[in-house]
């Protein structure tokens, strides 16, 4: 037995099974990314005034990452193109580059994370906050103890306010040092993960969910690129459509980036 | 008609089917218990899987039902026959009790316990009982037959639904076992509730909801695919059967208003696991201290993502259920249905306002006059297609040579049951009828009378109705008629006296019934539950346990059938549709040939015909006749 239309389009509805599936997929991933957009305007529009971040990731890197998916969606369009024309040297080569930028995408993000784990806020025994990279921790340093000392590439600031807001003037000109902080002066420290505040939190969550659509989508990628050359051999229509499939996927997923960007980088 | 009459690849000569399978480079095994039972790729198998397992949900979520009846009817007493087995599974959530002399005399359900058991018998009902039984598992055996297709569109894909579905059930079977027990924040898992009681429950529940949503969507792009695209030649849209109509608007709610649940169990994950604080406010107090939690979450936002699947998850419970009735009194009236485009449209209708409706859960929280109208009006709107499609099938009686049978009595029964649900549900639809009713036994009484003796009667009809199908036998007519009368009325003394008890301001969810709002305990106070509100707790154990009672001529029927029921030929019951003119039960692959469908579902008694019905299909290419 052998399910019709996996490869050739059903004559009424102009289509074939695969790219109808993924068609109906993709409405059920705009729904599950429509309820997290959601998620970020109701916290964002709920948050205390002055209290919802500004300017706390790093524009240019953003823009990097924004760049580098665009162009693996043009190697993906190519990779398809040259199935259609039957050249299998010109789809390895397109979908080799859309693997790579998928990766470099991945590793900017890896940084990204690091740079929010080991970025910590520090309220102090005085009232004001700590706030900058972490540079070194002394041998001793233990929190419950209260010994040892913490050392900060940042700033301190009197008011927790000043850190929400990175792109005014001021918070622009502070200058940034190396800060050593006693752990006896230590209310709070924290580091920015999503656990920090409600910007965070969705930060992580929906940059980390499209870092697995990310992932997934490289993994298909690189599995039709390594393995499916018989496929290609036996049957080169099928492997195009297979092509097809996970290319409008991985649109999606550059779509999603388009949207993620702004509201995350650039408000 | 000729463009649509197109070649069909899936019939071919088999030993070309046979080479095409060795050419796949999958391999072709021989079938084995493993391949053709857990790891079948074949819809019939994998419907049949589905509604196993969905039957035995059924069963073991009415059991934590029973135990909590006996804990509103007899609060903190030891539980007969079953109390060593729970406090086995859950421990010191069952606490022994003993008599004044210190004997043991067995164990008690504690309130945690009881939280726990309501959680998980609505989300295994929901979840785990109705939807793959009504969705799944009908679903997947009935819609290829009926719209003649060989297979679903992505089989492996399929599969994959079961196995995710499966999983997801083990992960809610097994957090019973864990230490602190099940979640206890009731099915809707409001935050920060759920978030704050300390049990990995919760945990366990969001992680087997992920699973059970992953395959919800898996098989909703699966039947949606199949629907369009593997209709037989001369399958036009207004010759589906109006099930496969039901079964297609089901698979859109399921695609679309699934995820945001999904969106928001991966929040509530966060919240729980790596306690960020989507649904936590600023300054939550828990057990008297504020915790370390940032804030600034929203509770609402939890109430809206899941209210957003929730409502439209009725839908999803009702409409396949409707589709299954409409089947069968189409068949048993012997004429075509009533109003056969008005059930379309009216169906289409549904699942679009079931998008819009939801709020209609929140009254209480606030939300303000002019949104509360918005889904007022809403609500008002979408029971006017609910009663189309309910008068439809009333209609459809009308004139009629009805013939009687287990499956058509319970189709009958759900006409005025789902009314009952129906009509009850107006006033908790209106804002000020509402704030009175809310989160009371009435609103108990209403959604169950829509779910059980609603969705769950029209199910047990499919069960009568497709197993002569699935297995070449028929059910026992005489055990399934006692099934039917026994469980229509137990159902009715278990749901009917708690709208008095819901009127009167029996407040849901109290593990001790209400006592102490009784007027025994606090005489003289006002608007306490009177004497007689609260005897009825008794009452509705009894009916209860009648209830189950009523299921053991079912559970044995469907056993002993597969040996000793009547054997029947291809279409015993003299149906028009597809799936009652393949061989009995259908091979792999369905049909022999190519069926062409030349007429509509239902060709009834039409005249100047030797038969009262006119198959839907034709084969051309056929051998021979076999119908």
């Amino acid at each position: 037995m052998e399910i019709p239309y996996t490869v050739e389009n059903r004559p009424d509805t102009g289509i074939y099974n695969a790219k109808l599936g993924i068609w109906l997929f993709l409405a059920s991933e705009v729904m599950l990314f429509g309820g997290l957009f959601s998620a970020y305007v109701l916290l964002r529009t709920g948050a205390e005034p002055g209290m919802w971040p500004h300017g706390w990731l790093d524009v240019r890197l953003g823009t990097i990452n924004t760049i580098l998916l665009a162009l693996s969606a043009i190697t993906t369009l190519l990779a398809w193109a040259a199935c259609k024309v039957r050249d299998f040297g010109k789809f390895k080569f397109f979908h080799a580059c859309t693997i790579l930028l998928a990766l470099s995408f991945l590793g900017i993000k890896s940084y990204e994370y690091h740079d929010k784990f080991i970025h910590y806020e520090i309220a102090l025994t005085n009232g004001k906050f700590a706030d900058g990279h972490l540079v070194e921790k002394s041998a001793d340093f233990d929190l419950k103890n209260k010994t040892g000392s913490v050392t900060i590439h940042g700033r301190i600031v009197d008011d927790r306010k000043e850190l929400m807001d990175l792109r005014t003037p001021e918070a622009r000109a502070a200058k940034l040092d190396e800060v050593t902080i006693q752990a006896a002066d230590i209310v709070k420290m924290q580091n920015y993960g999503p656990w920090h505040n409600t910007y965070t939190a969705i930060y992580f969550t929906m940059t980390g969910l499209h870092a697995l659509h990310i992932l997934g989508g490289t993994i298909v990628i690189f599995y039709i690129w390594a393995f499916n050359r018989k496929l290609w051999q036996k049957d080169p229509e099928h492997f195009t459509n297979r092509v097809e499939v996970s290319g409008l996927f991985w649109h999606f997923v550059d779509l999603v980036w388009i949207f993620l960007f702004p509201i995350m980088y650039l408000t | 008609m000729q463009a649509t009459v197109q070649q069909f690849p899936p019939y071919r000569p088999a030993d070309a089917d046979k080479a095409a399978a060795h050419d796949h480079g999958h391999g072709h095994h021989e079938p084995n218990f493993w391949s053709t039972y857990i790891f079948s790729t074949d819809h019939k198998v994998i419907g049949i899987q589905y509604g196993f397992m969905s039957l035995c949900f059924l069963l073991f979520g009415f059991f934590l039902m029973l135990l909590m009846r006996w804990q509103i009817a007899h609060p903190a007493q030891a539980v007969p026959l079953f109390g060593s087995l729970i406090h086995w599974a859950c421990g010191d959530m069952a606490p022994a009790v003993k008599d004044t002399a210190g004997n043991l005399v067995g164990y008690a359900i504690s309130p945690e316990l009881y939280n726990a058991f309501g959680a998980m018998h609505g989300t295994i009902m929901v979840f785990l009982g109705v939807v793959p039984l009504a969705f799944a598992a009908f679903g997947n055996y009935v819609v290829p037959l009926m719209i003649g297709a060989p297979d679903m569109c992505f089989p492996r894909v399929n599969m994959a639904s079961f196995h995710a579905f499966f999983l997801g059930g083990v992960v809610m079977f097994a957090s019973f076992f864990i230490p602190g027990g099940a979640a206890q924040a009731g099915w809707t898992s409001y935050s920060p509730l759920a978030t704050t009681i300390p049990t990995n429950g919760q945990a366990f529940w969001l992680v087997g909801m992920v699973l059970l949503i992953t395959s919800s969507l898996l098989g909703a792009v699966n039947f949606i695919a199949t629907i369009i695209q593997l209709r037989a030649p001369g399958m036009t849209w207004m010759r589906l059967p109006w099930f496969v109509w039901a079964q297609f608007v089901t698979a859109f709610i399921l695609l679309l208003a699934f995820p945001p649940l999904e969106a928001a169990g991966v929040l509530q994950l966060m919240d729980n696991a790596l306690g960020t604080s989507f649904f936590l406010p600023t300054g939550l107090a828990v057990a008297g201290k504020v915790g370390m939690a940032s804030g600034g979450g929203s509770p609402l936002l939890w109430q809206h993502l899941f209210w957003f699947l929730g409502h439209p998850e009725v839908y999803v419970l009702i409409l396949p259920a409707m589709g299954v009735v409409c089947e069968i009194i189409a068949n048993n009236t012997r004429k075509p249905i009533w109003g056969y485009k008005s059930l379309v449209y009216s169906v289409l209708f549904v699942g679009f306002l079931s998008f819009i409706v939801w709020a209609h859960h929140m009254y209480m929280t606030g939300m303000g006059q002019k949104i509360a109208t918005f889904f007022q009006i809403t609500t008002m709107a979408i029971s006017i297609p609910s009663v189309i499609i309910l008068t439809c099938l009333f209609l459809s009686l009308w004139g009629g040579s009805i013939r009687i049978n287990t499956p058509m009595l319970f189709a009958l029964a759900f006409l005025p049951m789902f009314g009952i649900g129906g009509l009850t549900g107006l006033p908790l639809g209106l804002a000020a009828a509402d704030l009175y009713l809310h989160d009371t036994y009435y609103i108990i009484a209403h959604f169950h009378y829509v779910v059980a003796p609603g969705s769950i009667f029209a199910l047990f009809a499919g069960v009568y109705f497709w197993y002569p199908k699935m297995t070449g036998r028929k059910m026992n007519e005489f055990w399934g008629r006692v099934h039917f009368w026994c469980s229509f009325t137990f159902m009715n003394l278990v749901f009917m006296p708690m709208f008095a008890q819901g009127i009167k301001g029996m407040i849901r969810r109290m593990s001790d019934g209400g006592i102490n709002y009784s007027a025994d305990h606090v005489p003289g106070a006002i608007d306490t539950l009177p004497r007689n509100i609260m005897e009825l707790n008794w009452w509705i154990f009894a009916a209860a346990v009648g209830l189950g009672l009523s299921q053991i001529p079912f559970i044995i029927n469907i056993f002993a059938s597969m040996w000793n029921g009547e054997k029947v030929g291809t279409n015993p019951w003299e149906a028009t549709t597809l799936d009652w003119h393949t061989p009995t039960p259908p091979p792999h692959g369905n049909f022999p040939s190519e069926p062409h469908v030349v007429r509509g579902p239902y060709e009834y008694s039409a005249p100047g015909h030797e038969n009262d019905y006119l198959p839907q299909a034709e084969f051309p290419n056929a051998a021979h006749a076999h119908h």
